[in-house]
């Protein structure tokens, strides 16, 4: 319920004009927040969505595979720079951003992320890693202007935010492919093992010198 | 496998690759630039019969150019940019008709998108900057915001802000038929070009 609560403030948020306007005005923060927390909005309701989930679909979806294959036609359809631009120039495409994102990216993700397995999951990163890094290095570099309604620098700017995504989200996807899946995991278990040496020291009996 | 799941992939496969044919016109473009020049050449649509008012203070629409190719160009007066290449474009093919007078079923419409500053003192001089006369080469504004509107949507014309109290725009010649409809977007470049463009539309 928590989840739903947040999900639907954090949709009318990014919906209300203050912050829909101040988000879409410039490049960068249209593709690297607004469109990723329009996705999350999805991920958010998916685990309140499987209890209604009817048995068959569960089951269609074999390994998430179908749920994934939606996920990276949409995304694929979110980047290009011509539906960017319909959603500036079309309030019909607006909505349909708007609904698409949440329904057709985050939650088939969140649905489908459980029934993966791990090495599919992997793919999923990789995938969507490789898919930002290279449109962040294609819009760096683009002496045009791809998007009607962004000028060329913010389009550059756009391009250097999308690379920094990518890198960081490398980083992370090193650090969780070695380390473990939590962040605090590694943390943990380094400060739980440096304890448990220090406790084996202390117990352990004094050798003769 | 489990029941269900190939029709439900097959599902989603084709709608997705529909849904990107269909975003990419065909997979033939991702750009919206891109876009309207395809659309506009399979699809020649007729303009808005605004009114506009040229360097002398004349009054016309399109229906002015009826049975003549026109190349028409969007600009500003203070445009330090884009606009002087594409005046300067428009300059060498007013040139090359000037010299083989029996080609001359082509005139020029330069049209301002900035009514607030290009009044008929500021089109008379980037008139004269460039050597139009009219009829030839009109340098024309929109008479009203409606009409402004109108064409800007109809050509596809997207104005936005610069950081330097200018405007970025997308750049390009618009070339309409004898019927008065545009049939195609050119990029600007040499005027031979632009001429057996515009030469292909009125045969």
């Amino acid at each position: 319920m928590l989840r739903l609560a947040a999900a639907a403030i954090l949709w009318f948020g990014l919906w209300l004009p203050p912050l829909r306007s101040g988000l879409e005005s410039d490049m960068a923060l249209h593709m690297t927040v607004q469109i990723p927390l329009l996705a999350v909005v999805g991920i958010l309701i998916a685990p309140e969505v499987r209890r209604f989930e009817p048995r068959w679909l569960a089951e269609a979806d074999w390994l998430g595979i179908p749920g994934i294959v939606l996920v990276l036609f949409s995304t694929s359809c979110w980047m290009l720079p011509v539906a960017l631009d319909s959603a500036l120039g079309d309030w019909r495409m607006e909505v349909a951003k708007f609904v698409s994102l949440p329904l057709l990216v985050g939650m088939p993700l969140g649905l489908s992320w459980q029934r993966m397995p791990p090495l599919g999951r992997l793919f999923v990163i990789a995938n969507i890693i490789s898919k930002v890094g290279a449109l962040g290095g294609l819009y760096l570099a683009a002496p045009i202007r791809l998007c009607a309604y962004y000028r060329l620098d913010q389009q550059a700017e756009a391009g250097s935010a999308l690379l920094a995504v990518a890198t960081a989200a490398i980083v992370g996807a090193f650090l969780a492919s070695f380390f473990g899946w939590s962040w605090r995991r590694p943390f943990r278990d380094a400060w739980k093992g440096h304890r448990a040496v220090a406790t084996a020291t202390d117990a352990s009996p004094s050798l003769p010198t | 496998m489990t029941r269900g799941f190939l029709p439900l992939l097959g599902f989603v496969i084709a709608t997705g690759l529909a849904t990107l044919g269909f975003a990419t016109s065909g997979f033939r473009v991702v750009t919206t630039e891109g876009a309207r020049r395809l659309a506009v050449e399979h699809h020649p649509r007729a303009v808005p019969d605004a009114v506009l008012v040229d360097q002398d203070g004349r009054r016309f629409t399109f229906a002015a150019y009826r049975g003549k190719a026109l190349l028409v160009e969007f600009i500003y007066t203070n445009c330090p940019t884009i606009c002087g290449i594409l005046g300067d474009d428009f300059g060498r093919v007013l040139a090359t008709l000037r010299q083989d007078r029996g080609t001359s079923g082509v005139d020029l419409l330069s049209i301002s998108f900035d009514p607030a500053r290009d009044g008929p003192r500021a089109l008379r001089s980037y008139a004269a900057r460039f050597g139009a006369n009219a009829p030839g080469w009109r340098v024309a504004v929109p008479a009203t915001r409606e009409g402004l509107r109108a064409l800007l949507k109809s050509f596809g014309v997207v104005v936005i802000p610069d950081r330097f109290g200018g405007f970025t725009h997308n750049a390009a010649i618009y070339l309409l038929d004898g019927q008065g409809r545009l049939v195609r977007i050119l990029d600007a470049g040499p005027p031979a070009t632009l001429l057996a463009e515009a030469a292909h539309a009125v045969s």
